[in-house]
């Protein structure tokens, strides 16, 4: 049986640890591969940078955080946020990622998922998606970081994510992120059931005790979470132990 | 040193950090005259079994490969590990390196997601140098679509993923193959990659 994940993600903007991802009031927090280090230590399974960059010159910094990590993080790291092409794809793995993760681009350009795949495994792409809620049961896909509805259905998007090869994806519910009152679950359920390929919780952890919950009720295979970890309220050690008291199986 | 060989199918730079990591001389390499200077030697493998048995042969290693990894601490990674079995069936059927009795092949388990992708837990099949100062609870990293058939007396972990997927399998003297990804499994790979070259250091 496959432990579940607990990943911490980190947004990084010119090579510095960020927070407040919507541009305006946006604050360094660190230095990202001393924080991945330091999530690291705390058990993490998996560690995710995703780059809020704009700049092609960010792109190459970016890549040096990746280069930097990989010296000294020995879990698997994932890079999204700006990439765009298999060439994006293939300097960001060679430059120590084990992943990445797609998003907007995929949306706009979903061959860039069958090409990533065909070359490079299916392993080691990731489908982010930002979706919201329009009626009972029913989400679109949004891009641009949750600023554009692409009235995409949500279930046809990732089933066709899979089809083409998706690995994983990253599913983020734009009405719970930042709400903190837990992962958006009929969402979670709903795309999970749909797709077989793992699936990823994001947006909305709040307190200790959601990370379980969305185990407990969902067939999720990791729950991914940013500022509770940035701020050090929660560490992914504690977050591990309530999720093992309630008898889910973690690493 | 430990020779890492550099055949153009590897995550040879995530090996090389984790040896740099713990202070382990090492060396990137393709050239014959490396490995037989060295105290051991890591066979790190990434992608189909024919092209990297074929990118295997293409560097001209294969026989002095066999010929090490009788004399000194031999450990093949993922597809590292698998090339080391006599054959294997990915596309097509491939000849592998024979150095361990046994074949590759898919893994069939209709209801579970396939890649074998995260951590699963090491049970242990027999004793090993290499699971020196580990628990009854490590967890370590996969992400393989086929697996090892092998005798019982070669498997020495293995996990549970629907049926058993060997983790570590060994000749019983010097050569070892990890199914997981030791270089990506936090302290307990990195545990496993020290025992490992400590093996190195015995054999001197």
């Amino acid at each position: 049986m496959l432990a579940k994940r607990i990943i911490p993600c980190l947004d990084v903007r010119d090579g510095k640890v960020v927070k407040g991802v919507n541009f305006e009031g946006i604050k360094e927090v660190g230095d990202p591969v001393e924080c991945a280090y330091e999530y690291n230590l705390q058990g993490a399974d998996e560690i995710v940078f995703y780059d809020i960059t704009a700049s092609h010159e960010g792109r190459g910094v970016m890549l040096d955080v990746v280069r930097n990590a990989a010296k000294k993080v020995f879990v698997p790291l994932t890079v999204g946020g700006g990439i765009k092409t298999v060439e994006d794809i293939r300097e960001t793995l060679r430059a120590g990622a084990d992943k990445v993760s797609v998003n907007s681009q995929a949306v706009q350009n979903p061959q860039l998922i069958k090409d990533g795949a065909d070359i490079f495994g299916c392993q080691c792409i990731c489908v982010g998606v930002d979706a919201k809620k329009v009626a009972d049961n029913k989400w679109t896909v949004y891009i641009n970081g949750g600023r554009i509805d692409m009235h995409i259905d949500l279930i046809d998007w990732v089933k066709k994510c899979e089809q083409l090869g998706a690995g994983e994806i990253c599913l983020n519910s734009i009405d719970t992120d930042g709400v903190r009152g837990g992962f958006d679950l009929p969402m979670l359920k709903a795309v999970c059931s749909a797709v077989k390929i793992p699936v990823i919780a994001s947006g909305g952890a709040g307190k200790l005790g959601d990370f379980a919950e969305a185990f407990l009720e969902t067939d999720c295979s990791a729950a991914l979470a940013a500022s509770l970890f940035h701020f050090k309220e929660l560490t992914v050690q504690q977050v591990k132990e309530d999720c093992r008291s309630k008898g889910i199986i973690v690493r | 040193m430990v020779a890492i060989v550099d055949y153009g199918a590897g995550n040879i730079f995530s090996v090389k950090n984790a040896l740099d990591y713990l202070g382990y001389e090492n060396k990137l390499t393709d050239k014959k005259e490396d490995l037989e200077k060295a105290q051991a030697i890591i066979l790190p493998g990434v992608g189909a079994f024919p092209w990297a048995m074929n990118m295997l042969k293409l560097s001209g290693l294969v026989d002095t490969i066999k010929e090490q990894a009788q004399i000194k601490p031999f450990l093949g990674i993922c597809l590292g590990m698998q090339l080391l079995f006599e054959k294997g069936y990915e596309f097509e059927e491939c000849s592998g390196l024979g150095l361990i009795p046994g074949y590759v092949d898919k893994i069939i388990e209709p209801d579970l997601v396939i890649p074998h992708m995260g951590w699963n837990k090491l049970v242990y099949n027999h004793d090993c140098p290499l699971f020196n100062g580990l628990t009854d609870n490590e967890y370590v990293y996969f992400v393989h679509s086929y697996k090892a058939f092998c005798d019982d007396e070669n498997l020495y972990a293995y996990c549970e993923y629907g049926g058993r997927v060997p983790a570590l399998v060994s000749d019983g003297k010097y050569i070892y193959g990890a199914q997981f990804h030791p270089e990506k499994s936090g302290k307990t790979g990195l545990k496993i990659l020290e025992n490992f070259v400590k093996l190195a250091e015995e054999v001197r």
